[in-house]
């Protein structure tokens, strides 16, 4: 048998434990992820047709001749035509410009929803399952408590407090939109932190910071890119939903929800006021989801390509 | 096991009581009130009304009054409507908003787990293709939408079915399909991408090698872990069925508890919000106990009271 120093066996010199060479490099795997990204036709669908609506929305209503608020009483009901491509609404404003309109405020809702999300909702949900115990009951019941209430009376009492507008919408959306993220992540991490790997790196000495981000969050990117990418629908599904309810953005401005709402006594008559709120909302969340589907697809290092 | 779950009961206790408390504050510091009218009400009558309801209490005798009928299981009288108690409107509309709900829930599941489970199995076969294409459709329409569509298209072109009232079994059909249409497509989808984790997994590979029938190895070894994920999201699940509901039974003219919320809300009714609120609360942690139970009870790793 081959003779062993003695010294092989002393623990490792502290400078030794600088791990900045340990990990792989991280450009070839993003670089991987885009690839893969790339080859998958429905994503890239998805990511041109949110950039499409993206350039309308902000470009659209100025290039237009008409304004979404101008009302023309004598063209009230027009359906789609060369004039007006979606037809008029029941006051005679052009239900193009005011689609558009719309657009505006879901995207600016979908940004505002998974920004809270990938920052509070990530931070928040690693935290407490990697902390566990204590730390984990008692942030997890703060999560539960908000869960209880619904959406809608937070919102409500919110239009009261801080004014009507798409502002409540935004601190209702930060003050909920973080809890669904919190709970999938804390999920995760609490039945990841058991496994091997995670033992395995606090052996080689990893500290919990490096452990959390390094190893465990990477595993969790799957389930939080899907609930990043459900979530930007969930925002823009609310607002619709509190829109639709008479809870939302205030007239003259409009909104997807507002102009489904708005359809929908006259829905027997007019099916094409319906008709066009409802396909903008449709296509915006299946390009989203389209787009989320295709991350997620890339972006696992499990799947085989 | 037993040990835990009474902290779990406790735990569940406290979250109510918060809410109560949090819900209580939040409804008197709205301006304005349920005697708030465009003709001003005759001082002698306003003292009147708010003496018979102790509207002018300082708040922390109303917050201990409310507390203790609470305890009582006593929700108050409306504050809009003479006569009539908030236990008795929850008792009059929930239960038809329960057979909504557990309608729609049976939908999500009965449709939802399946088409999840033939999609992973036949992945990118036609089965699959067919099932997810659906659910692609089914998570990006919103259910006033797909109420509003059924109306049109079942209910007033095809004349199938009722478009309005809860009068008949035929009458649920449309609003729970239509409670249930995205939380089918979310849980098939969720289904899906959970059993083809699992079906990786070396311990499958080892449950094949050992010769187990595919039968065993799906429904045995894979779909039990395949699930937690969608245990998981049965309490978010259920809080969408419930705010679903506002909007669904509107469209439907069904007279359930979510009416009868959204009206409180217009009315300032103080009492039916806050009776509903705690009554939503109650409803929803009961359910999240359950579901970490379920949770607790299918995945051992998770460690109890840890």
């Amino acid at each position: 048998m081959r003779e062993i120093p003695k010294e092989k066996f002393d623990p490792l010199p502290e400078r030794s434990k600088d791990l900045s060479g340990v990990t792989g490099p991280a450009a070839a795997y993003r670089g991987n992820t885009w690839r893969r990204l790339r080859q998958n036709k429905m994503a890239m669908l998805g990511l041109y047709t949110i950039i499409l609506i993206i350039i309308l929305a902000v470009w659209g209503p100025v290039l237009s001749p008409y304004s979404y608020s101008d009302q023309h009483l004598d063209q009230q009901g027009l359906g789609p035509g060369s004039e007006h491509w979606f037809g008029t609404d029941s006051l005679g404003r052009d239900l193009f410009v005011r689609v558009l309109y719309g657009a505006r405020i879901s995207l600016a809702v979908g940004l505002a929803a998974s920004l809270i999300n990938l920052t509070v909702g990530v931070l928040y949900g690693s935290i407490a399952g990697f902390a566990g115990g204590r730390v984990d009951d008692v942030m997890m019941r703060v999560v539960d408590m908000l869960y209880s209430i619904p959406l809608v009376l937070y919102v409500i009492l919110l239009m009261v407090v801080v004014g009507p507008g798409l502002k409540s919408i935004f601190i209702a959306l930060g003050l909920v939109y973080w809890l669904e993220m919190a709970r999938v992540v804390r999920a995760q991490i609490l039945s990841l932190k058991e496994q091997e790997f995670v033992i395995a790196a606090r052996a080689l000495g990893a500290g919990r910071a490096r452990i959390l981000f390094r190893h465990l969050l990477p595993h969790c990117m799957g389930p939080i890119i899907i609930t990043v990418t459900m979530n930007i629908p969930l925002a823009i599904f609310t607002e619709a939903f509190l829109s639709f309810l008479g809870l939302g953005v205030a007239v003259p401005m409009a909104s997807w929800g507002m102009l489904a709402s708005d359809a929908l006594p006259a829905v027997r008559s007019h099916p094409h006021m319906l008709f066009f709120p409802a396909m903008a909302i449709s296509i915006t969340i299946l390009a989203f989801n389209f787009l989320g589907d295709g991350l997620r697809d890339a972006l696992d290092p499990r799947l085989p390509e | 096991m037993f040990g835990y779950i009474l902290k779990r009961l406790a735990i569940s206790l406290a979250t109510i009581w918060l809410v109560v408390t949090i819900t209580f504050l939040l409804m008197h510091a709205i301006p304005g009130g349920p005697l708030t009218r465009e003709k001003a009400l005759p001082p002698a009558v306003l003292k009147n009304i708010e003496e018979r309801y102790h509207l002018n209490d300082p708040l922390w005798k109303q917050y201990a009054d409310y507390i203790y009928n609470l305890a009582r299981g006593d929700l108050g009288p409306s504050l809009k409507h003479q006569g009539v108690t908030v236990n008795k409107i929850i008792a009059e509309s929930f239960p038809v908003s329960a057979q909504l709900g557990l309608t729609a829930l049976l939908i999500i599941l009965l449709a939802g787990l399946p088409a999840g489970i033939i999609s992973a199995l036949r992945q990118n076969k036609w089965q699959d293709r067919l099932a997810m294409s659906l659910a692609a459709v089914g998570v990006a329409v919103p259910n006033f939408v797909l109420a509003t569509l059924l109306i049109y298209i079942v209910g007033v072109k095809l004349g199938w079915l009722p478009t309005a009232r809860w009068l008949s079994w035929q009458s649920a059909i449309m609003p729970s399909v239509a409670l249930a249409g995205y939380y089918t497509a979310y849980v098939a989808r969720l289904t899906r991408s959970s059993m083809l984790e699992v079906l990786q997994q070396d311990y499958i590979r080892t449950a094949r090698a050992k010769g187990l029938p595919e039968r065993v190895v799906v429904y045995k070894h894979a779909l039990k872990n395949a699930l937690i994920p969608i245990v998981t999201y049965l309490g978010p699940v259920a809080a969408g069925i419930l705010t679903g509901s506002f909007v669904i039974e509107k469209i439907f003219a069904i007279p359930g508890l979510g009416e009868h919320f959204v009206a409180g809300i217009w009315n300032r009714d103080y009492t039916v919000i806050l009776g509903v609120t705690v009554f939503y609360a109650t409803l929803l942690v009961a359910i999240n106990l359950i579901v970490d139970l379920l949770y607790c009870f299918i995945d051992p790793r998770v460690r109890l009271g840890k």
